[in-house]
Parts: C-alpha cells; structure tokens; sequence
C-alpha cells in the first residue's frame, strides 16, 4: 500500500491504551471459558436470560414489516459515517459549540481520564453520579477517578449491583445478569447501612431499595456533575441522545448542573431524521421492547432546562485502529444493542467474563482485538476471533448489518499470517495439534494405535466424551484441549473387519441404536 | 511484563488531540474499502417514512392502536372529548393531594380536580419537586406503533425536572397530536430539534433483577394518559358522551 501524504505526516492510527483500558483479559479466552463454565448459577441464569431476550426480540422485530430495509437504511448510514468520521466529527463539534457545549478531545483512555477528572475537581465535587455507559467501562474511568479521590456512582440498577458487590458486568444489556435475586439481596445488605434487614429477595423489594438509596443522591445534585455516555450524536444539530428503561439517565442528564458525555467517536448518526431509523432498530433489537421507556434527547444547554454546563468528551481510544482496517472497520458501527450476544451459542455458555473485554460476545471478539491490537500468539486478544462456531447468526441478527463472521475469520487469517512472519512463532498447540493429526491420521497403524490407546487407558469423561487429554493421545496433544471428542464404541476399522467377516453383510453399528439393535462387537472398550 | 503491556500509543509531541485525532483518521481511511464511499443519496430509502400512506389512515383506528400500546406498557388510558377533559383529568389525579403543572397548560384541564396545584416557574428545586404527588402535562407528539409519548421542554409539557420527580405522571394528548410511526414522530421533533426532548413509553422499568420486570426504578411509578378524542359524529340514537366508538383494534402498522 503506497502511501499518501497527508499533511500530518507520521501520524498513525493508534491502538487503545493498555494502561486503563478494560479491552483484554489476564488470560485467554478458552482459558477463562474453563473456569466460567464450571460456575452452575452463571450458566442458568445466562441461558435463561439469552433465551428470554432472544424470544422477545424476535416477536417484536416480526411486527416490523420493514424490518430488512430499516437494517439495509441503517448500515449504510453507518458506512456514510464511517467513510467520512473527520468531516462529520468536526461537525459535530461546531454544533455543540453553537448550542452552547464545550468539546473536548480524548486520543486514549488516560488522556479522556484526565479531562474529566479535571473537570470534576475543578467544579470541587467528591462524588459524580454516572449513567450506564460503554465507553466510560472501557477507560476505567471510575478508578481512574478513585485515584483522584472522587467517587462515581452508578445509577443503573444492574450497574450499582455490580459496583456495590465489587464485581465486573457480564453482558452489555443486563450486567448483572450473572447474579441471582438471593444473591442480590445479601450484596445490598452489606453495603446499603439503612436498608431494613427484613427486606426479601422479591425484585420488585430489591429495586425499591435502590431507588430510595440513589433518590437522596439524585435531589443532592444541584451543585453537582454526572457523567453519561451517549447511543448517538447528531453531527448536523449537535443533539445527543441517551436511550433507557429506568429513569436513571434522566435524573442524571437533567438534574446536576455539569453534565460530561463521553463519547466514542463512531457514534455519530449524520442528521437528525436519521434517528427515524436507529430509534427503530435499537430499542427492539436491545430489550425486545417497541421502545424503551425513556430517550432523552438534549443539544448543548438550554436555558432553565437541565444542566447549564454541558462537555462532550470524543474519545478514540483504539478506533483510529479499528478503521485502518478496510475488512474489519464496520466493527465500528455497532450500536450496542447486543443482539449478538443473545443469539450466540458460545456466549450464552461460557457469559461475557470469559471476553476480558468490556465487549463481550460476537461483537466484542471482532471489536477488542482490532481496538488493542494483538501483539502475538500470547495476546489473549489473540485468542477472541477462535471464540466463534462461525454459525452466523449473530450477522442475521444485527441491526446494522455487520458482517461478524466474515471479519472473525479475517482476524483470524490475520493472526496466522501474522504469527508466520514471525516465524518460529509458529508453534501454537494449535498448529502443533494440526501436524500431530497429519502425521497420526496418514499412518494406519499409528491411528489405531492411538483410538485404541484412548478408550484403553480409560481416561475418559463421564459424558462419553474424551476430555482434555494431553498424555492419552501423544501424538495429537493440543486438539482435546479445546474441544471434547465423543469416545468410539468401536473404531471403523475393526468395524470394517467385523463387516468383511460377515460376509459383506452390514454389521452392527457400534453406536448401539441400530436397526438390529445387537450390543457392539468385542472390539469396544 | 508482557509485551501487550507494555505497549503505549505513540502521541506527537505539540500537536493537539483534536488534529491527531482527525489525522489518524484520515490516515485510516487512506486504505479504500472494496465498495464504493457512501454518500448521503445512496442510503436507501425504501423503509416506511414520515409520508407513508399509512399516516392517512382512519385516525380512529390509528387512536385506537396508540391505546392498545400504552396499555401493554401498563400506562392508563382515559378516553373522552374535551367537555369530559376535566373530569378526565380528575380520575387520572385522584389520591393524590398535589400537583404541578406548567405555566401553558389551561387552567380548565383543572376544574375538576381538587387538589393544591403549583404552577410551575421554574423556581422550585428536586427535592420541593420531590414532595410533590403529582405532575400534570401536555405532550407535543404521540407515536401509535411504539406508544411513545414526546415531549418538549416548553410551556405546555414543561421543563424535564417536573415531569420527572413526582410519582405520578398524567399526560393529555390531543387527537391532532397523534401519528402512527416513528418517521412522523421524528420529523415533527425535527421542527424545534435543538430543544430538550424527552419520549416516554410507558413507566419506569427495569429487568435487571433476573428479567422479571419491575416498575417504577427512578421515574413515576405511574404514567396516566388522557386522551382527547374529537366528539362523535351525530349518529341517529348513540348517547353523545360515548367516545369509545373507535373501531377495534385493527393493526395499522
């Protein structure tokens, strides 16, 4: 690729930050898939949950005749943005200035940290409340406010769940949904000192509990700063607008007197009719509802309405990156409903901790990686685009028609590719897994050597699977690791011979459940 | 220390944020994608808009569906004309002993209730907000196919703070005010798009507590809607105070 002089030159697309960042994990994603896949609570709670959404999804968007060209209008509004982010940033920009906001720009997670400490300390606050936001996870910006000595309160349910129990969210639209009604409770006991210990575990006591707990700060914070994060910037009227169910983001975005949004840059809709489209898509796509009970739209400052400071915080943090990109750049247009997640058959088995990313699921696996680069074969960003069955169904569900599958599979190609110029990286198990299985699979005595070997060493699950199984299988180490092989009652070779000394006759199958249904040869272990 | 971690993105020396965000950008986008560059004409079009032939349909059965939709979402509904307004009005406040209601909205929507009403001027602060039980409006625009109620911050809705803090929301909506999609809704938002707009679809709701839906987190717990529906034809025999003469429902969308 030759390249052009720009003006700037020497000036690249960047990777997030990995200082405050929270786009990648400690460990891989099957690495972390193990651990979450042992924990009982998660697993149910996440499959009723992805079912439930799932179901209602589906009986709404059914409604929508238009369905398909509302998705078609939506993705080429986000192409529209995409293929010209400066001009419609610097738009944006000049409209918030002309209502009355003050802009400011963030390359990376530190530096959006430190603006909207700055802003906070210089309005002398200790405490910020703060409305669910995406963005506002991904820099940390709550510890990097603790740092400062300011505390940020989350005013979303599910938020304050997880902050009050020291947790990490799991999903994108229901945080704490790794979390059972019981387990709720006894967390708002420990950290909420008023709350009568009479209260039970019913959902409708515990969210009366948080409402009375955040009502107090909600009428403190007429001197005060909240903090929010956006769905969409209008760039030709400057209007942000925050979309909702619990009444939270108003209280924030109307009651303090500084309001600071941070902002990704990709979350730029062109003109306001354009909401048309994607306050169709999102609400039904999100919660499965026709709309979420509250949107607040808001432009700059109004007088006698709200806050009378308003600051819009552009962060890049790592899409500069994303959209270097030509194959994989639509990642940007996510607009987080996560249809995806719900739909996804790893997702709803391993949750949204096995990511390590504040963007789990399909979405997160394309997006993190791109967003933090991946810096070789121990990156466990390296690991996400592998964290898909490639089934396509969460292309078939979003909004805006990002084509997830092709881009995990061009990651992937990526990795490889990578990893070969860098060569002798070139020995993940992976690759070591593909050379034993050639070597194993071209030599019929060694095959059989090996099935044989498995079933005889009797190291196998109660499931009828073969487990992980590093040493039963010497000469293909790496390929149990990641997935479970269903143990053979009889191997098609010594079927084959039965078959022959029969007399060509069918033999039994080995499964057991054959037409003759005859217990399996002497052959099986 | 992992390579990963170690890792900084690079930042040029005096230049400013804005400039080096703009030129990584641009920098990206140096490399074309295989498509052509979407322009503001090739978004396609062809999804029902604001001048949809469906928006013409019989506003009775388009009125009929907005109340099919709230109901779902649990609001009440109150049907009359507006000789039954204040008696409305009435119904949706009983219980409670206060309300505050905008500068614009006409004192007759009142005559009926009798409750210690504030006028709001902007004066009162969250927490006298607070201690009021009730916030009466206007609303701007209604949206039928998702039941959405829009309002503005202006005289006749009021400024965001009032509707938010007391526990229960009454909101009078006008015949004339109502549209059937959300390409309409938007485009009447779009004659005033910088004012403060809040859409409410039903109350406050979470599922966060293992999807079981509650009501009422942080906004009203209750949301009554009142609407005003022109006076019956004069029909031969039908008493002249029935209003609910709408065709059942009937899916417009």
């Amino acid at each position: 690729m030759s390249t052009v002089h720009l003006g700037m030159p020497g000036v690249r697309p960047q990777h997030a930050s990995p200082g405050s960042s929270h786009l990648r994990g400690d460990r891989s994603f099957p690495a972390k898939a193990r651990t979450e896949l042992a924990n009982p609570v998660l697993r149910q709670n996440l499959q009723h949950a992805t079912s439930t959404i799932q179901a209602k999804r589906a009986s709404v968007v059914r409604e929508v005749r238009d369905w398909q060209k509302l998705r078609d209008a939506g993705s080429a509004l986000k192409w529209q943005v995409t293929d010209h982010l400066p001009e419609m940033l610097v738009q944006l920009e000049e409209s918030v200035q002309a209502a009355g906001g003050t802009v400011h720009w963030a390359r990376d997670a530190e530096e959006a940290g430190e603006i909207v400490t700055r802003l906070v300390l210089e309005r002398g606050q200790q405490e910020v409340l703060k409305v669910k936001s995406m963005a506002t996870q991904e820099i940390g910006l709550n510890e990097t406010l603790a740092h400062a000595g300011v505390h940020a309160i989350e005013s979303d349910l599910a938020e304050l769940i997880v902050q009050l129990a020291g947790d990490t969210p799991s999903h994108i639209l229901v945080p704490a949904i790794h979390r059972n009604r019981a387990e709720i409770r006894e967390i708002f006991l420990r950290t909420m000192p008023d709350l009568d210990p009479s209260i039970t575990d019913d959902p409708a006591e515990l969210a009366g509990a948080a409402r009375r707990f955040l009502r107090e700060k909600f009428l403190d914070m007429s001197g005060s700063v909240a903090i929010s994060g956006g769905n969409f910037a209008v760039a030709d009227t400057g209007t942000v607008a925050v979309v909702e169910s619990e009444g939270n983001g108003r209280m924030c975005l109307t009651l303090p007197r500084t309001l600071i949004t941070v902002l990704g840059i990709e979350k730029i809709v062109p003109s306001f009719q354009d909401l048309e489209v994607f306050l169709q898509l999102l609400p039904r796509s999100s919660t499965g509802e026709r709309m979420n009970p509250y949107t607040t739209l808001f432009t700059g400052v109004a007088e006698g309405d709200g806050p009378q400071e308003f600051h819009l915080v552009l962060l890049d943090n790592g899409r500069s990156a994303v959209l270097a990109d030509p194959e994989g750049r639509s990642a940007l247009h996510c607009i987080r409903c996560s249809a995806c997640l719900n739909v996804c058959p790893v997702y709803e088995r391993t949750g949204g901790h096995a990511y390590g990313s504040t963007y789990p699921g399909p979405i997160g696996a394309i997006l993190s990686p791109q967003m933090t680069g991946v810096t070789g074969p121990d990156d466990p960003n390296a690991s996400l685009p592998y964290a898909s069955s490639l089934c396509g169904a969460c292309y078939d569900v979003c909004p805006v028609k990002i084509d997830i599958p092709s881009i995990l599979v061009h990651l992937r190609a990526k990795e490889v590719d990578q990893r070969r110029e860098a060569s002798g990286q070139f020995h993940g198990t992976w690759d070591v897994a593909m050379r034993g299985a050639s070597k194993l699979m071209s030599s019929p005595r060694a095959y059989d050597a090996a099935v044989r070997a498995s079933s005889a060493l009797g190291a196998v699950k109660r499931t009828g699977n073969i487990g992980k199984l590093p040493s039963a299988l010497p000469l293909i180490p790496g390929w149990t690791d990641h997935r479970d092989l269903p143990v053979p009652r009889q191997s098609f070779r010594s079927w084959w011979k039965d078959r022959e000394r029969h007399g060509g006759a069918p033999a039994p199958r080995p499964d057991g459940d054959g037409p003759e249904d005859s217990p399996a040869s002497g052959e099986d272990a | 220390m992992s390579a990963w971690q170690d890792a900084r993105p690079s930042r040029v020396a005096g230049m400013s944020a804005r400039d080096e965000i703009l030129a990584r950008l641009r920098s990206a986008l140096e490399v074309p994608r295989r498509d052509e560059v979407t322009e503001p004409g090739d978004v396609p079009r062809t999804y029902q808009r604001a001048d949809d032939r469906a928006e013409g349909s019989d506003p009775a059965k388009i009125r009929q569906l907005l109340v099919k939709r709230l109901e779902d979402y649990t609001a009440t509904v109150h049907r009359t004309t507006e000789a039954g307004l204040p008696e409305a009005v009435a119904a949706a406040l009983e219980g409670a002993a206060s309300v505050i209601v905008p500068p614009g909205v006409p004192e007759a929507w009142l005559a009926s209730s009798d409750l210690s009403v504030t006028r709001d001027d902007g004066t009162a602060g969250p927490r006298a907000l607070d201690r009021i039980d009730a916030v009466l409006t206007g609303c701007h625009t209604a949206i039928a196919t998702t039941g959405t109620i829009m309002l503005r911050s202006d005289d006749l809705s009021g400024r965001r703070a009032i509707s938010l803090l007391p526990d229960l929301h009454v909101i009078v909506v006008q015949a004339d005010q109502i549209v059937l999609g959300v390409p309409r809704g938007i485009e009447r938002m779009g004659e005033d798009p910088t004012a403060p707009w809040t859409m409410i679809s039903g109350p406050s709701a979470t599922s966060d507590i293992e999807l079981s839906r509650v009501e009422g987190v942080h906004g009203p717990r209750r949301l009554h809607i009142v609407i005003v529906e022109p006076e019956p034809e004069p029909e031969p025999g039908p008493a002249p105070d029935a209003p609910k003469t709408a065709p059942t429902s009937q899916e417009t969308s």
